[in-house]
């Protein structure tokens, strides 16, 4: 029997398993839209702002590992979406991103609401497709789930023309997917995982150095495993936070240009690094001539191209951590050189434990105004570290991944690679659409938060109990930071006079809204607020003369810390 | 150094746009590229000429085979190998230096392709070396315009 494409469309989006679709309507998918009504499976989420709905495919994805989805009319709702593919492209997340275009005739004419968004998308998606007929639907479709879902996660475009979806084809949805030029690879060369194992423990100060891959590919239990086998300490990314519990002993915390002493100075000092899905980004070395002078390098990644593109590689492993992981605990489980290695190492704990306890992460919090480290340690301490955090970005992402500890996956969700203010609310209703139980957190400043804020209405209309707290000091704080420290204190531009009164936005929206502006109300808001009903703003005016420490300058070795 | 590289492309739009894009994107550099259907219509094959340290020529293998429309990717440089290159000349003719331009043609087992009163029309395929060398030698009788195809390689036996 044949059907419309815009039918197949929806069947096909069924059949592979896909419950929830954030998206925004428009003359180009009305076809879709219409198609949806009747639909009792999938659920749609009418977003305020495709960026919104990108950003929240996103969080979805990130918080429950599942693929995203998002659906755009043509032109201005395609563009809408770029920022947000770009974010989840940068971060490896699996979306896919269906956007509406101008019949496939009218392709090229400047017609009404047209852009090659297949062309603006290429360098910001894994891949993307512009369906031409309307046969190729439901193969197409297929195809992308599994190219965003497999390999090295990421974003895949699927254009699809008017007139595809008004067009009839006979449904048929490909059971296996078939590409020539895809195959990514998942088993690690057995022999070159003898190699890595025989390095690290013929060292004697080893750090395992964890990203984003870790949480991608479900394997922070093997890691802990692992570690706690051989007794090596645990530096994660900002990506990888979560992916090695926090508070376990050989935490490091994170490294790099906001990392913590600890972790800078393992990873300058150590003389072999594992390294796990991680892509050695500039914001992780510092000085790449200077990073980790004495150290062997062994890296793990599924996506080849991570490997020897910012540091040369001793050992490397193209495979995915699963199954690296399991056959280096195979190699060392139980063997006495286990046990050997794991006292041969102690000093270099001890080590690691000096430097953690001559310099901790530290803020002081007085009478007077709010700190914001004092904002998120409190934040951790009332959800008892349990809550869903996404962030935003500049101060109030850094002091989120500092103050508050990650000890499970998918629980910090943060724009890392792409930096993008305006991630957090959206991530957040995304994150709470997928663990309805959960408490989810945005940790926001009062710049960030601005950027997508329509998303509030999203969060109102479905009853979607994120709570975001506003670490409100009137400036852009990271930037502020950056003119106090480099550019003489001349605070061009980053002061915002006008911010609005959040209480009442919240308000207005149909949100809640709390205030503090002494220390000793934070504790008591916070709580209010996280047991408010609905959504709430929680708008804490903190000190706008805090800064991030430690501190590493642009293009400075990761030794060279500013602290305090 | 220069590298070579054959890239083996499903045979759909936006393919070249992909190839292009990666190397613009990414800061790789292209001196020459090619493309044309292979025996298979749904594959294509790009050649590609690039330069760069050993770092970046892995990067562009590796970048290449990511994508997904890629579905080969071999570095013919240092292989055993034979490359080509076709190139149009047309230069002038005058009474005088006629007779140059037909012996220049002959030694180089090049081709007149087309005649016009006061210029020649010059086809010649070699290496790289040789083209620039008739070029060079063609210079000072006055060349109209150039036109090069850019390298095409294939491995030697097998």
């Amino acid at each position: 029997m044949k059907m419309t494409g815009a039918d197949i469309f929806v069947r096909a989006l069924e059949d592979l398993g896909v419950d929830v679709v954030f998206g925004y309507p428009g003359g180009a998918v009305l076809n879709i839209y219409d198609s949806l009504f009747q639909n009792t499976k999938i659920r749609h989420l009418l977003v305020r702002h495709e960026q919104g709905g990108v950003h929240m495919a996103d969080g979805y994805a990130r918080a429950s590992g599942k693929t995203g989805v998002c659906l755009v009319t043509s032109g201005p709702g395609a563009t809408n979406t770029v920022t947000g593919i770009a974010t989840a492209y940068m971060d490896s997340v699996p979306i896919v991103v269906f956007s509406g275009q101008v019949p496939t005739l009218m392709i090229g004419n400047d017609a009404f609401q047209e852009a090659d968004i297949v062309g603006i998308t290429r360098p910001c998606t894994k891949h993307n497709y512009l369906i031409k007929q309307t046969k190729d639907m439901a193969r197409i479709i297929k195809e992308a789930f599994y190219i965003a879902s497999t390999g090295r996660p990421g974003p895949v475009l699927v254009d699809i023309p008017k007139d595809v979806l008004t067009g009839s084809a006979e449904y048929h949805l490909p059971k296996e997917v078939k590409l020539r030029g895809y195959h990514p690879n998942y088993e690690g060369h057995q022999k070159q995982v003898e190699n890595a194992i025989r390095m690290l423990l013929e060292k004697e100060r080893p750090v395992l150095y964890a990203g984003g891959g870790i949480i991608l590919s479900d394997s922070s239990s093997l890691l802990s495993e692992f570690a706690r086998i051989l007794g090596i300490p645990v530096t994660t990314t900002l990506m990888g936070l979560g992916g090695f519990p926090g508070t376990d002993p050989l935490s490091l915390g994170m490294l790099g240009m906001h990392g913590t002493f600890r972790a800078n100075m393992a990873i300058s000092h150590c003389d072999v690094i594992l390294g796990v899905g991680a892509r050695f980004d500039d914001r992780v070395t510092g000085k790449i001539d200077e990073f980790a002078p004495g150290a062997k390098i062994i890296h793990v990644d599924i996506d080849p191209t991570s490997i020897q593109k910012n540091v040369p590689v001793n050992i490397p492993i193209v495979g995915d951590l699963k199954d690296v992981l399991r056959k280096m605990i195979k190699l060392v489980k139980g063997t006495k050189e286990a046990a050997k290695y794991r006292k041969k190492i102690a000093p270099w704990r001890d080590q690691i434990a000096q430097w953690k306890s001559t310099h901790p992460l530290a803020y002081k919090q007085g009478k007077g105004r709010i700190k914001p480290q004092y904002v998120v340690e409190q934040i951790y301490q009332i959800t008892k570290g349990d809550a869903i955090i996404t962030t935003e970005v500049g101060q109030n992402q850094m002091f989120a991944a500092q103050y508050y500890l990650y000890d499970r996956p998918r629980t910090f969700l943060s724009s890392g690679g792409l930096g993008t203010m305006g991630y957090g609310l959206p991530a957040a209703i995304g994150a709470q659409v997928a663990m309805p139980g959960r408490l989810v957190v945005d940790i926001a400043g009062d710049g960030s938060i601005q950027m997508n804020i329509q998303e509030l209405a999203t969060a109102v209309q479905y009853r979607l109990p994120v709570k975001v707290v506003i670490l409100n000091n009137g400036t852009l704080g990271m930037v502020r930071q950056w003119q106090e420290l480099f550019f003489q204190g001349k605070y061009s531009q980053t002061c915002l006079p006008q911010v609005p009164d959040f209480v009442r936005l919240a308000e207005a929206y149909g949100a809640a809204g709390f205030r503090a502006t002494k220390p000793g109300e934070v504790p008591q808001v916070l709580r209010e607020g996280f047991a408010a009903d609905g959504p709430a703003i929680i708008d804490i005016l903190t000190d706008p003369d805090a800064m991030v420490y430690p501190m590493v300058p642009a293009g400075a070795p990761l030794t060279k810390m500013l602290l305090v | 150094m220069r590298h070579t590289i054959s890239v083996l492309v499903e045979n759909e739009f936006g393919v070249l746009s992909r190839v292009s894009g990666l190397f613009s994107g990414r800061g790789f550099n292209i001196e020459s590229l090619t493309v044309a259907e292979t025996l298979d219509p749904t594959v294509s094959r790009m050649t590609i000429v690039t330069s760069g340290n050993d770092q970046i020529v892995e990067q562009i293998l590796k970048q290449l085979n990511k994508l997904v429309a890629v579905i080969k990717v071999v570095n013919l440089t240092g292989a055993e190998t034979v490359d080509r290159e076709l190139v149009l000349i047309k230069v002038n003719a005058e009474p005088e230096t006629k007779a140059e331009v037909l012996r220049l043609v002959d030694i180089f087992r090049a081709k007149i392709v087309d005649v016009a009163p006061r210029c020649y029309t010059i086809e010649m395929t070699g290496d790289e070396e040789k083209i620039n060398a008739l070029i060079q030698l063609l210079k000072p009788i006055g060349i109209r315009e150039v036109v090069r195809t850019g390298r095409v390689a294939i491995a030697r036996g097998m």
